[in-house]
């Protein structure tokens, strides 16, 4: 169950299972290509070195004549940047708001939950749709959007492991002797839900970076000319046949970086949950 | 349990109320000028003011969110700003694509997946149980459309062109047309189930009555089928159902991905061409198929089980 664990002796424990390895491995391989890509990279990705789909350097040049070795390179960084930030907005927000609604209950927790439920109502990526179709597709905008959605998930979550920290004994002490709300919250209800919120955060980046990498592939993410792996797959799909590379390459990052993350995510919530008898063995 | 129905029943509907506050202020109230974002930097201000007119866009913003409500409610949410055409007209058929999609999708991979996560509880911790494990934990992290183009690679390019890559009829949607899409969208919802499956099962399979069932000298086929698995359905429901609501937005991408002539597409395209009454109805359509997918399941599961059934009041 919950027990106060430094996230760093979890992510050992996890380490020791081979699936959290490979995970680590895979993320490893394509965090490595994102941010050493740009430096490695033949072309600046916005040059026009063949005619289109023309096929003279190594993977070939993609729809506007711009080497797909290049843009391939260069596409990753960004993704990554924005998949962070907005984990880190929808977990830091969504952690926020379930242990305020779990500690002190009543008409906070009522409220916290409801409107929770109202954005619950939207799937993610038609909230960011929505959201993108008259502000326009802004970097800023996205980060939001995609955080927030996943901000009432992380705190229903937080909520509850939350709930089962407040009974015990050292949180009752801490409110006997007078100690502040908000320092009974991070100084004795956080270290304690730090598992779940490990696992959450394996999970929303997860997820992010899948709905980033959707949005730019449905055109309403990052713009052209922007390299980028989601818009790559949507600039390059009408010539499958002739270019393969300049849509293969992307997709190949994108998947080895969602499996890798989800696998250490697995693996972290395994060792939160006690590698003991659980339901998830 | 007919007072319980009618609470979620009302509760359902308050949150579309919000939804659609949502939808509005997300569109209309969202700084920036509406007008100028719909025609671009060039238009001409008798056009901005045209067009202001037209969306009634200087009223204020409670009585422009009261005619936009007016008008869903008879459903005449008014004219799309790209062909002209009532969205009730232009989105129709449409939602008759996306639903044959969702429900094929739900119909395919409901039962496989549950087969899938038996198969393998019954297995437990053998070859095939741990093949099942990191081939689902593999499917649940790939985005759909990741799944959608290693599909078309495999099946509609190089030497196997089996099946179309993107659709290119005209409105009426043949078999052929539905085999990609409701494939992808299968593997994007089966793992869940499937990975649910196996931990209820395997909770199921430890339990008294089914010790009890095979020390009576059951056949164990007889075991699982009668006692095992009508055991781990209720719980398995919930994920099912939260895995089909999921398919409301999940067809967005599909459907953008294979051109597919549905709800989800036309949203994409209706957000791309700044389509206000369009992306307004199509955002608050799929909100409701949403909540409606939600609210059936929350019915079922309150049927299917009378544990829940009394401990909920």
């Amino acid at each position: 169950m919950t027990a106060a664990v430094a996230p760093a002796s979890l992510l050992r424990t996890a380490a020791r299972t081979g699936r959290t390895r490979v995970g680590l491995v895979l993320v490893a391989l394509v965090v490595l290509t994102a941010l050493l890509g740009p430096l490695v990279a033949p072309h600046d990705p916005t040059d026009f070195v063949g005619v289109p789909f023309g096929r003279d350097s190594l993977f070939g040049a993609d729809n506007l004549g711009r080497d797909v070795l290049s843009r391939f390179l260069h596409g990753g960084q960004l993704l990554l940047v924005l998949s962070i930030a907005a984990t880190v907005v929808g977990v830091g927000v969504g952690t926020a708001l379930g242990m305020v609604a779990g500690y002190r209950g009543g008409w906070r927790d009522e409220l916290i939950m409801r409107i929770g439920d109202v954005v619950l109502a939207f799937p993610q990526v038609v909230l960011a749709l929505l959201f993108v179709s008259i502000a326009g597709p802004k970097v800023w905008l996205l980060v939001t959007v995609v955080g927030l959605s996943h901000a009432p998930r992380v705190a229903r979550i937080m909520r509850d492991a939350t709930l089962m920290v407040v009974e015990r004994d050292f949180v009752k002490a801490a409110e006997v002797t007078g100690t502040r709300r908000l320092r009974i919250m991070t100084g004795e209800i956080l270290p304690n839900v730090t598992g779940p919120l490990m696992v959450e955060l394996g999970l929303r980046l997860t997820y992010s970076i899948g709905l980033i990498a959707a949005l730019s592939f449905l055109g309403l993410g990052l713009q052209p000319p922007t390299a980028d792996w989601g818009l790559m797959i949507n600039e390059n799909r009408i010539a499958l046949t002739v270019q393969p590379w300049a849509v293969v390459l992307p997709v190949v990052a994108i998947a080895v970086l969602t499996i890798g993350t989800n696998l250490v995510t697995d693996g972290l919530a395994r060792a939160s949950a006690g590698l003991g008898r659980g339901v998830e063995r | 349990m007919v007072r319980l129905a009618v609470k979620r029943l009302v509760f359902g509907a308050l949150i579309l109320w919000a939804v659609s506050v949502v939808v509005f202020l997300a569109t209309a109230a969202l700084p920036g000028d509406t007008a100028q974002a719909i025609l671009g930097r060039e238009a001409t201000p008798e056009r901005l003011a045209a067009l202001r007119l037209e969306l009634h866009l200087d009223d204020p913003l409670v009585s422009q969110y009261f005619s936009w409500l007016g008008g869903l409610l008879t459903f005449d949410p008014g004219r799309s700003l790209v062909n002209g055409l009532p969205v009730a007209e232009f989105v129709g058929p449409r939602i008759v694509n996306s639903l044959v999609l969702m429900l094929t999708a739900a119909v395919v991979s409901t039962p496989l997946a549950m087969f899938l996560g038996t198969w393998s509880a019954v297995r437990r911790d053998r070859a095939a149980d741990h093949v099942t494990a990191v081939v689902t934990l593999v499917l649940a992290a790939l985005p759909e459309f990741v799944v959608g183009i290693t599909l078309v690679i495999v099946f509609a390019t190089g030497p196997l062109r089996l099946l179309p890559a993107v659709y290119v009829g005209t409105g009426q949607v043949t078999f052929v047309d539905l085999v990609l899409p409701a494939l992808t969208l299968v593997l994007a919802v089966g793992p869940y189930i499937v990975r649910m499956m196996r931990a209820t099962m395997i909770e199921v399979l430890e339990s008294e009555y089914v010790q009890q069932a095979r020390l009576k000298g059951l056949p164990e086929r007889t075991v699982l089928l009668r006692h095992a698995v009508p055991n781990a359905v209720g719980p398995v429901a919930q994920v099912v159902a939260l895995q089909l609501a999921w398919l409301a937005g999940g067809v967005v991408v599909v459907e953008f991905l294979f051109r597919y002539p549905g709800i989800g597409y036309a949203l994409v395209d209706a957000v791309n061409n700044r389509d206000l009454p369009v992306v307004q109805a199509l955002a608050l359509l799929i909100a409701a198929l949403y909540i409606v997918v939600n609210l059936l399941a929350d019915l079922v599961s309150l049927v299917a089980n009378p544990r829940v059934r009394t401990a909920i009041r």
